[in-house]
């Protein structure tokens, strides 16, 4: 019993040792700066869009070859193995979505130390153990889209309530608190923020609390879910309730879960951090923090082609732009990647 | 000579623990419809209704399992992974028809109730126990068959998704398959000899044996009955909102369970009827639909929700107490 154990044990740590590190590469030339985007794991077409973004980048700046890498499975053992390997190689840059904040740190310091330059993008490492973390948005420009969504698609007029997950969820709770304060600016004046409701990320209870929106506020013309369970919740009791084109859905939600809903018409556009502007955006800050036109600053702006600078803050946490707005002309080419 | 008089008939009407309930509800209503006028319109009552239709559903099975002295707590989790595999087969296949769909959900609740009996009735461990363990059991299988993943409204069949919704005679499928499910078990409870068992079990299992009762096969049968219900509650669950989630009815055996007990199921086992069930949900579905309406502060919702169950329950308890002094009484005059 003891020895088949044994076995299977040798078994897989061979496998994995084989399978480890899938790549994604092209050849190298000399005096090439190698970037490496490491993902949280193999066979997600969230990275595979990051990776899509940052070759768009490297053939805009010229003189990068991009390589994507990530484990097998999402583990951080997984990720540290293939930074030990990258530091072998002597690559020049790394940006690493964690899957573990802190356990990444001691091999992240390791290969800043052998001059690799690193940052953490999408899920971020702990400061000591990258320079730069770039975050795909703040809760300010959040919530002060969510607004801007809403206005567009109700004229700048009308009811609008919010329907987030629990009421303890300290990301939604900073974005309402910006939508309220965005809400106070003169041109949304016939606006009201007439209610916040919880559906707890629960499909049931969302879609009966999006019921009682409608049921509650005549003058109700859209419904905010920046939670993604919400939004496809409430979307299918507007539906159901035949009040498509009457009430307005919009929020945060993963394109590949909501385009039936906006092509269909019943939540016209909704908004989300898109993974081929990360992978865009992380490949420039590499490339300047390479070239050593970027150091990490407090205050420091890094330009970044098509994104615009991008401002680094306290802690080297940078925010990359308001999320990227899905509606039915986008859609179905984003559906297909996360 | 039985006393056949209008009088008696309403206090007899009374005395039975539907009727408390039926009081409440109609206590209930007055201020939701003053403080929310829309609640009592058609629409918003089929609303309540249909969302009604899948904790009905449900509660019959809990019922089953109540009676019998027992407790089923893999309930939620037993419509998580049925769900998740109906959602998954129609994603696969569109054309799969709904019909099949709801057979291929009883199927499966069926195998996951008969593991639950069998360790109650065979494997002696007590029914809160299994279920405790296969409430995790059965959710971490619909983690293992989805890899995590969901199937959302975009993914499935119109005719599935269609399917809940579509009406007959003004009445929804969902409706219709709800009724169908009470009426069957309201026979099953009265008339059966099966039915009647269950209550034997539940009230006095040593007697029940000596009249030879089968104690164990009493004990899968309620866990079967649950398991095909939760099956049958999953496969509609996942149509009628749409989307396949892990996490789908998470917490629901609490619902069950409070509908069962609102019903006047006693938690013991023995005693309690369908009609109660029934009514039981209705009262726990107007709660929940109301107090979202009734410009209530969210805060406050849940901590009122609690508060009217209990206050139901107690009157409840306390009518049937009067009841029980006033038998004691008749006895000993």
């Amino acid at each position: 019993m003891k020895k088949a154990l044994l076995i299977v044990l040798i078994a897989a740590m061979v496998l994995t040792g084989v399978f480890a590190q899938g790549t994604k590469e092209s050849a190298t030339m000399a005096g090439e700066k190698q970037i490496v985007i490491l993902g949280k794991s193999m066979g997600n077409g969230f990275f595979d869009a990051v990776f899509k973004g940052s070759e768009e980048a490297a053939a805009e700046l010229g003189g990068i070859k991009t390589t994507y890498m990530a484990p097998p499975q999402a583990t951080a053992e997984g990720q540290i193995e293939i930074i030990e390997s990258l530091i072998a190689q002597k690559v020049s840059g790394i940006a690493i979505s964690a899957n573990d904040a802190d356990a990444l740190i001691p091999v992240a310091k390791k290969a800043m130390a052998a001059g690799i330059k690193v940052i953490s993008y999408d899920s971020g490492i702990n400061p000591g153990g990258r320079t730069i973390d770039l975050l795909p948005s703040n809760p300010e420009l959040i919530g002060r889209q969510q607004i801007q969504l809403a206005a567009e698609l109700t004229n700048y007029t009308g009811d609008v309530a919010v329907l987030s997950a629990s009421a303890q969820a300290t990301n939604q709770n900073l974005w309402i608190e910006w939508m309220k304060e965005e809400i106070k600016k003169p041109e949304y004046s016939k606006m009201k923020l007439v209610e916040v409701v919880y559906g707890d990320d629960a499909p049931d209870k969302s879609y009966r609390e999006a019921n009682a929106l409608m049921q509650k506020y005549s003058n109700l013309k859209a419904i905010i879910c920046p939670t993604t369970v919400g939004l496809l919740a409430t979307a299918q009791a507007v539906k159901d309730a035949g009040k498509t084109g009457v009430v307005e859905v919009t929020g945060l939600g993963l394109p590949s879960e909501m385009k039936g809903y906006i092509l269909d018409g019943t939540c016209r556009q909704m908004a989300l951090w898109n993974p081929i502007d990360l992978g865009y955006s992380s490949t420039y800050i590499l490339n300047g923090m390479i070239e050593g036109t970027v150091t990490g600053a407090t205050g420091e702006a890094i330009s970044a082609g098509r994104m615009g600078d991008i401002k680094v803050e306290d802690n080297g946490i940078a925010f990359m732009s308001t999320p990227y707005v899905f509606n039915k002309d986008n859609i179905e080419k984003f559906a297909a990647i996360y | 000579m039985p006393d056949l008089t209008f009088s008696s008939f309403v206090k007899k009407a009374l005395a039975r623990r539907e009727a408390t309930l039926i009081l409440l509800l109609v206590v209930l209503l007055v201020p939701i419809s003053i403080r929310s006028p829309q609640f009592l319109s058609a629409k918003n009552i089929s609303t309540i209704l249909n969302d009604m239709a899948i904790l009905a559903i449900v509660a019959i099975g809990e019922f089953y399992v109540i009676l019998s002295n027992g407790i089923d707590l893999s309930v939620g989790s037993i419509i998580a992974f049925t769900g998740m595999a109906t959602g998954m087969i129609n994603q696969a296949d569109h054309g799969f028809p709904p019909i099949l769909l709801l057979c291929v959900g009883m199927g499966i609740g069926l195998l996951m109730g008969l593991f639950n009996g069998v360790l109650v009735a065979y494997g002696k461990i007590p029914p809160i126990i299994t279920t405790l363990g296969t409430v995790n059991i059965y959710r971490g299988m619909t983690f293992l068959l989805s890899g995590g993943t969901w199937v959302t409204a975009d993914e499935m069949g119109t005719a599935y998704v269609g399917f809940p919704r579509h009406t007959f005679l003004g009445i929804s499928n969902l409706l219709w398959i709800a009724f169908l499910v009470i009426a069957v078990f309201y026979y099953f409870s009265r008339f059966s000899r099966t039915g009647r068992e269950v209550y034997a079990i539940g009230g006095n299992p040593t007697a029940a044996k000596f009249v030879g009762v089968n104690e164990s096969r009493i004990r899968v049968v309620v866990f079967l009955i649950s398991g095909m219900l939760c099956g049958l509650a999953g496969a509609l669950w996942t149509a009628r909102y749409a989307s396949a989630v892990n996490e789908m009815a998470t917490g629901f055996e609490m619902q069950a369970v409070a509908a069962c007990v609102l019903g006047g199921v006693n938690f013991s086992g023995g005693s309690g009827g369908i009609i109660g069930v029934v009514l039981g949900t209705l009262f726990l579905g107007v709660v929940t639909n109301a107090l979202p309406v009734v410009y209530l502060s969210v805060f406050w919702q849940t901590f009122v929700q609690g508060l009217i169950i209990l206050i139901a329950l107690t009157l409840n308890t306390v009518s049937d107490q009067r009841k029980m002094k006033k038998l004691l009484a008749q006895r000993r005059g």
